[in-house]
């Protein structure tokens, strides 16, 4: 069985956890290109290699950020969220300041 | 008889008949070049000799002929999907694959069964009246049945109501069926080389020659190729060939596994799938189930096997088939799926000129080869996309104009 270590539970079943998808910024949804939107949501790196993705622990409903080889099918690195995002992503409209 | 038996025995020793011509030096320059040497690359070799007389064609594989997802998936064949353009180009293919035997004079042991669809749930049911309403417009042979039919072309499955998911109807596709995978790439390779076709096992490419915006030559380990078109058809590493040609993918590559029981007597004629119980199962030639199920939960680039999806998919086995409890399974194996998020594939023009794209085959590409194979033979020596792969083209994504399979899928994923 694969062990999995959860930054907030410590170490889980690999079946408890819900894979999230690549660790990708964004573009601001009110001022980006559709393309550059297209490619937000459909592109993938599918990387073969060391690469950086959001997981869950769906029992206790926890986001964070694993890093992971993808040939060896090792866990290397599993941290919360905040050491990356450090500010608030702002969606405002562009609008909304008035 | 025994005697003459005996006397060939002790006779001299013969060598087995060579099937595949030795490998051929690498020539400096092609016609087209053909990375992937599994059936979809081999049947595009093949229609590209046979149908536009383009014969100074490579195909290059850093493996060998149908060792990658040709050998690894579970050879079922049909044509009930969902959306017309799905429906339109599957059926080609099943039409294709009904004379592929003659056609190859190979015999790909194509065994029609008719498939079923199993509905545990009301929503299942409605996305199965809406297929076979789909089907049926198109000319597709497809109907939704209930228990009592499903009884009668399936006597051993468990229809009894005291399961967690009792089976409340089926669709039933009677054209459904199953061939032998690797006859269908060693088929085509074989006609291939016949009409003057380079086959090149054991010739790995690690880089895409462009100038000016095209694809002139590929790096390979066996040293340059200079070619005036290049198709790419690697199910499994699609977006890693991708990177060096310079364009992205919308693919993620997950494993699919999957297994075979010990052979049994024949007792399962059509092809069982359920979506609800992640399980697809049908008999084999020589008696074996072949086994499949949903793919692996997260991303891995290895053809492991792991334990739980086993246990997974043989209490799902047993719910629908209880007597089967003290079958052994035989082999377990795993395939790279690269999943598309429309459940499609994606197949044409790409953003680099005279460079072709056949990917994006999750778990429904064996049953493609051969109109895959004809289709990117037209698209290449024409240089027009056919009508019955533009919607399949990669551009579709900037488009947001998806081709939405997901549910006629063969099982959730």
């Amino acid at each position: 069985m694969k062990i999995m270590l959860c930054p907030l539970n410590g170490p889980r079943n690999i079946s408890e956890f819900v894979y999230g998808g690549e660790v990708v910024l964004p573009p601001d949804p009110n001022r980006c290109a559709d393309a550059a939107w297209a490619d937000y949501v459909f592109m993938r790196d599918n990387k073969a290699g060391v690469v950086r993705e959001w997981w869950l622990h769906s029992a206790t409903a926890y986001w964070f950020i694993a890093e992971r080889d993808t040939v060896s099918d090792r866990i290397l690195r599993t941290y919360p969220p905040n050491e990356i995002f450090r500010e608030r992503v702002d969606f405002s409209r562009p609008d909304d300041g008035r | 008889m025994p005697l003459a038996l005996l006397k060939y025995g002790f006779g001299p020793r013969r060598a087995p008949p060579r099937a595949l011509p030795p490998r051929p030096e690498l020539k400096p320059g092609y016609d087209v070049v053909i990375i992937g040497a599994g059936g979809h690359g081999v049947a595009t070799a093949y229609y590209l000799a046979r149908d536009f007389g383009i014969t100074n064609v490579a195909v290059l594989d850093k493996g060998y002929l149908g060792g990658g997802n040709t050998a690894r998936n579970t050879a079922i064949i049909r044509s009930n999907y969902l959306t017309p353009e799905g429906v339109r180009f599957y059926e080609e293919s099943v039409a294709l694959y009904r004379n592929l035997s003659g056609e190859l004079t190979f015999n790909v042991m194509y065994s029609e069964r008719g498939h079923l669809t199993l509905a545990h749930t009301d929503a299942a049911l409605r996305t199965s009246r809406w297929r076979a309403e789909v089907n049926k417009h198109l000319g597709v042979d497809s109907e939704l049945i209930f228990p009592d039919d499903i009884h009668r072309l399936a006597p051993t499955l468990n229809l009894s109501r005291a399961v967690r998911y009792p089976i409340l109807g089926a669709l039933y596709h009677p054209p459904g069926a199953i061939a032998r995978h690797d006859a269908v790439a060693w088929g085509y390779a074989l006609g291939a080389i016949r009409h003057g076709v380079e086959l090149h096992q054991k010739t790995e490419v690690t880089g895409i020659t462009r100038a000016n915006g095209r694809a002139v030559g590929v790096e390979t380990t066996r040293g340059p190729v200079a070619c005036g078109k290049v198709v790419q058809a690697v199910a499994g590493a699609s977006t890693l060939l991708a990177d060096m040609a310079g364009f992205r993918l919308p693919i993620h590559t997950v494993p699919l596994q999957a297994c075979v029981s010990q052979p049994l007597k024949p007792f399962l004629d059509p092809i069982i799938v359920s979506g609800s119980l992640h399980v697809y199962v049908s008999q084999g030639a020589r008696g074996e189930l072949v086994m499949g199920g949903a793919t692996d939960p997260y991303g891995v680039y290895a053809n492991r096997s792991t334990l739980e999806f086993k246990e997974g998919l043989m209490a799902h086995m047993l719910e629908l088939f209880p007597f089967l409890a003290e079958v052994k399974l035989l082999r377990q194996w795993a395939g790279m799926a690269d999943m598309t998020p429309d459940f499609s594939p994606i197949m044409g023009a790409t953003p680099v000129a005279d460079y072709y794209i056949d990917a994006g085959w999750g778990t429904w590409g064996f049953k493609a080869t051969p109109v895959c194979g004809k289709r990117m033979a037209e698209t290449v020596a024409t240089g027009r996309v056919p009508d019955i792969l533009a919607p399949f083209r990669l551009s579709r994504f900037a488009e947001f104009h998806q081709v939405g399979e997901r549910g006629a899928a063969s099982v959730g994923h």
